[in-house]
């Protein structure tokens, strides 16, 4: 039954793909003109965004809002919070792909693991997987919205409408998207069709939304008042599927190939993501904002219900509004075709970087090299790619048929895209993260994904059959795709996103941790985490890593091969002009050979533009060693620089020990010098008289025998003094040395004190000597050599004696014990003391000042007398009593238990 | 009437053998046993015809006084015959800088010790 409408929806789809194509193909060229200025606004770009909306959500959140009330605000609710609250991530992922020219989001994950093969093909086939029965999801809404405004009944699917919308997308797609193969010349054209279909759709929804609430009711006072029973009061708000349904839309606006593409790929500016992130909230907020009414005014309107996934075409139709009902279908129209469109441009891009080049790499490898013939066999792949795509997407419509709510679909692609999402973030910003971790993760995500969610989706479970699901596989209970591990009673959405998420990040961690990661994976990691440090928006990646050497001609034929004769002709005078160079090719200098290798990546990919470099810059393995021995090189710089600083630091040390022992030594031999100057002074005193006088007796007959012998007494004494300094210098000497024989024994220090004391009673100076014993320490022992304690005793005594001027000398002598642990004699005078300065010289050799009789010593008894009782492990020390109060001195041994011998 | 001759030296026994051999010449001799008392027998006076200064004198060494008897005008000419025990090449440089008249190291000989005194003032 042909209507009116239906030819008109007809005529009016035909004439909007019609304008589509007109309008890319002048957005194209007037591009290629660098005219279209407005294309480059943030306004295109966040309306690109907006491919987000799919037929899915033009569709089916109405549906969603019937079968579960307020459940579809969480579609929404995620891209929101990503892109408000983690904006931060996506100005990161955006960065990344401006500078490392990323062409998609398998690209990312596999540039980000070392440039990987296999992590490109893995996250290829898991897209493809996750993509195509969305695309079949596409083509389904068209066709029943088709059938529904053309009034053929739902009951039998018309598959003509769905295979000539994807005849006609898979053209539009490949003549604007694959126009190129740069991913960094922007297919403005698609761009400036997509951001025309949003505006399309967001119309249409928002007008179809006004209708309803103001035209079939009045007002939404009204509507609302007419919602069912306890509607609105749904129990499962952020409940447990909530929360699963904010954090996969949330993953998916990012993870969704097509996602990636429009916010990452085809950004032409790092700011625009500002105003995205304001803007695309704002769009998706108007999208919804009709959701319920429509909802609930289909099912308050329409008796029956009918298909509530198709409402938003249904009331106007209903209402006999017809044009609105065509704009609708328009609107859900432009939902389907933009995510055909753009998904199929970023698979084909991920197929033909990810599969069909590294095959191309190997196969061709000792092909004849002609130029574009890369370019044109990648094109020729993208192209097929996209048609194949499409093919799937329509034939995975045709077999799964129409058992499944849109709903249902779309969110099986959202689990299976999330499962990106541990291996960017990971990526991005934990330097750790390996290819092992993220080929682990991946993997393990998508097998369980595609069990527990993939498998209970498709009919009777697929080809493991009904008992699979309801028993488990070979009926091992803990096994059932929809009860992992007992896991029962959850919703199987959550259940599935649970257990791939849980053991995608596992593994991912688990894996990453397994293994140090490789040097380039090592590089890329640096390179990706720390992106934004040194270097502002556009700044070029740091020098070459590696050390590659090739010829200019090789090189110049690589990139005629990928982008073709007259782009790579430009390219390399660019690059000669940069080398200052007026003709001919350019040096192949590292940097080139590193930025050339950037460039080709844009074109095929991280992972192929290194495995073609290594065709002509030397192998891989050889690239590796180089950067292996980089990094060794600047460990071991590292290691010889510390080295060096702590030699020098040894050296400084040194040079401060040596002037030190140098300055020691000087003091030293100063002393030495002093010593036997003053030895030569002390043996020449007596030495003079004994000469003197010696001469006068012999050349003198006139003596008087009384003179005479006066004369030798005082030659006598002067020998004895000269004797008795020689032996004072030698005791020094060995009490120095500690050659001096000392013997410790358990002594009573009293009784040797006493001794001395006895033994100067009788010295006589030109004084009367009154020496007085005050109290004493009694039974105490010390070990002690008595007879050099008691030298050291007549030492001080006959100082005390000497050095004194007064009539008579008094000397008082007391010794006590302190704190039961140290004997101790005080030897005190009357004499006129020791002045402060000299205090510490006096216990220095050759100190002698003043004597009363004018004798004088060589100044070593003190020296001697401190030495013996260092030796003893005691001390000898001189009190800092007032000056003209006499001299101190103090004598401490300390105490032992010891008994005496027997 | 004698020549004056002051000896400064704190070594008993080696003043006692200056007194002796130079008293035996003639010479009027006055002793002092350290710097300072040197110093003081000098200004007390009038100038002695011969000063004899040992080196390392307690108070003030020989030094010192030299310094003084160049620098007072009354005591400027008075020769000095310089003793020392150290017999450094120094001191005797340094002593005739400072303008002794002779220098004689110890252990000295009687003979030197006169014939040098008598050269400087004659008894």
């Amino acid at each position: 039954m042909m209507t009116e409408a239906v030819e008109f929806a007809l005529i009016a789809a035909l004439a909007y793909v019609a304008l589509l194509f007109a309008l890319a193909w002048i957005v194209d060229r007037r591009a290629a003109q660098n005219r279209m200025r407005w294309l480059r606004s943030p306004i295109v770009y966040t309306l690109s965004i907006s491919v987000y909306c799919t037929s899915w959500t033009f569709y089916g959140a109405v549906g969603s809002a019937v079968r579960g009330g307020l459940e579809f605000v969480t579609i929404y609710l995620g891209p929101t919070l990503m892109f408000v609250g983690w904006w931060l991530l996506l100005r990161k992922l955006v960065r990344i792909g401006r500078v490392y020219h990323i062409t998609s989001i398998a690209d990312l994950i596999s540039s980000r693991f070392g440039k990987s093969e296999v992590l490109g093909v893995l996250v290829t086939l898991i897209a493809v997987a996750a993509a195509t029965p969305y695309i079949a999801l596409q083509l389904k809404a068209v066709t029943t919205s088709y059938q529904v405004i053309a009034g053929i009944p739902l009951d039998r699917i018309d598959f003509r409408a769905g295979f000539w919308v994807a005849v006609g997308m898979a053209a539009f797609t490949i003549l604007f998207g694959t126009r190129t193969l740069d991913a960094n010349e922007r297919h403005h054209g698609v761009v400036a069709a997509i951001a025309l279909e949003a505006l399309v759709k967001l119309l249409a929804l928002v007008a179809v939304g006004v209708f309803v609430v103001f035209g079939l009711f009045e007002g939404p006072g009204h509507l609302f008042a007419h919602a069912p029973e306890g509607y609105l009061h749904s129990e499962d708000v952020f409940g447990p599927r909530w929360i699963t349904l904010i954090v996969l839309s949330a993953a998916a606006v990012v993870c969704l190939p097509r996602q990636f593409q429009v916010v990452v790929v085809e950004n032409e500016n790092e700011r625009h993501l500002a105003t995205a992130s304001w803007l695309f909230p704002a769009y998706l907020f108007l999208m919804s904002v009709f959701t319920l009414p429509i909802a609930i005014a289909g099912m308050t309107l329409l008796p029956g219900h009918g298909d509530p996934d198709m409402f938003v075409l249904t009331l106007p139709l209903q209402a006999e509004a017809e044009a609105l009902a065509l704009l609708a279908f328009l609107g859900g129209f432009s939902s389907a075709t933009s995510m055909i469109i753009v998904s199929s441009i970023a698979l084909s891009t991920m197929v033909s970087n990810h599969i069909v080049a590294p095959l191309a790499v190997r196969l061709f490898r000792h092909r004849t090299r002609a130029s574009g013939d890369v370019r044109g066999l990648l094109l020729t792949s993208r192209r097929i790619a996209i048609g194949t795509l499409i093919l799937f997407g329509f034939l995975y419509f045709r077999v799964s048929g129409q058992s499944d709510a849109l709903a249902a679909i779309g969110l099986i692609a959202f689990v299976g895209v999330a499962q990106f999402l541990p291996s960017i973030i990971g990526g991005l910003y934990w330097p750790q993260a390996n290819g092992r971790g993220a080929l682990w993760g991946l993997g393990a995500g998508f097998v369980v994904w595609m069990y527990t969610l993939g498998l209970p989706s498709l009919e009777d479970g697929g080809p493991l059959g009904p008992e699979t699901l309801l028993y488990g596989p070979f009926g091992i209970g803990v096994l059932k795709p929809e009860a992992l591990l007992g896991l029962d009673g959850l919703d199987p959405l959550v259940h599935a996103t649970f257990w791939s998420l849980t053991a995608n990040t596992l593994l991912f961690i688990l894996g990453s941790l397994s293994r140090a990661p490789r040097p380039l994976e090592w590089l890329q990691a640096r390179q990706f985490v720390d992106v934004f440090r040194g270097g502002g928006l556009g700044a070029e990646p740091a020098g070459p890593r590696f050390h590659r050497t090739a010829t200019s001609e090789d090189l110049f034929i690589l990139a005629q091969r990928i982008l073709g004769a007259a782009p790579a002709h430009d390219l390399f005078e660019t690059f000669a002009r940069r080398q200052g160079l007026a003709q001919g090719l350019p040096l192949p200098t590292p940097e080139l050979i590193e930025d050339l290798e950037r460039r080709l990546a844009g074109s095929v990919g991280g992972a192929s533009a290194r495995a073609m470099m290594a065709q002509v810059a030397g192998g891989e393995e050889v690239s590796i060693d180089e950067l292996v021995s980089i990094a060794d090189e600047t460990a071991r710089i590292m290691r010889y620089s510390q080295a060096l600083e702590r030699k020098s630091e040894e050296l400084e040390t040194t040079a401060r020990q040596l002037r030190e022992a140098n300055a020691r030594l000087r003091e030293i031999d100063r002393q030495k010098d002093d010593f036997l100057g003053q030895v030569s002074h002390e043996v020449r005193t007596p030495m003079t008289a004994i000469r003197s006088f010696s001469e006068i007796l012999r050349t003198s007959d006139d003596l008087e025998s009384e003179q005479a012998r006066r004369f030798v007494t005082i030659i006598h004494d002067e020998s004895l003094r000269l004797t008795r300094l020689l032996d004072e210098i030698l005791d020094m000497r060995v009490v120095e040395r500690g050659e001096i024989p000392i013997n410790l024994e358990p002594i009573e220090p009293d009784a040797v004190l006493d001794q001395a004391v006895q033994t100067c009673e009788g010295l006589r100076g030109a004084a009367a000597v009154r020496i007085t014993v005050g109290a004493q320490a009694g039974p105490v022992r010390v070990a002690a050599d008595p007879d050099r304690l008691r030298q050291v005793f007549i030492n001080l005594l006959s100082n005390a004696v000497r050095h004194n001027d007064k009539d008579p000398v008094e000397i008082a002598v007391e010794s006590r014990v302190v704190d039961g642990v140290s004997y101790e004699a005080v030897v005190s005078d009357n004499g006129p003391g020791v002045a402060p300065p000299d205090r510490d010289r006096v216990f220095s050799l050759f100190s002698a000042t003043w004597t009363r009789a004018g004798e004088k010593g060589a100044g070593l008894g003190l020296a001697i007398s401190r030495g013996i009782m260092h030796r003893m492990h005691g001390d000898l020390t001189l009190d800092d009593s007032p000056p003209g109060t006499g001299a101190r001195f103090r004598v401490t041994l300390p105490v032992t238990t010891e008994d005496p011998p027997p | 009437m004698a020549t004056r001759l002051l000896i400064a030296e704190d070594e008993p026994s080696i003043l006692e053998s200056l007194v002796f051999i130079l008293g035996r010449e003639g010479y009027d001799i006055v002793t002092a046993r350290d710097g300072q008392d040197a110093l003081d027998r000098l200004k007390e006076a009038d100038a002695p015809g011969l000063v004899i200064l040992d080196v390392m004198l307690p108070t003030l060494s020989g030094f010192d006084v030299l310094k003084a008897v160049r620098a007072d005008p009354a005591l400027a000419a008075v020769p000095v015959l310089m003793l020392t025990a150290k017999g450094q090449a120094r001191d005797r440089q340094m002593a005739e800088q400072m303008g002794a008249s002779v220098f004689i190291a110890k252990p000295f000989s009687n003979q030197d010790v006169v014939r040098a005194a008598r050269q400087l003032a004659a008894p």
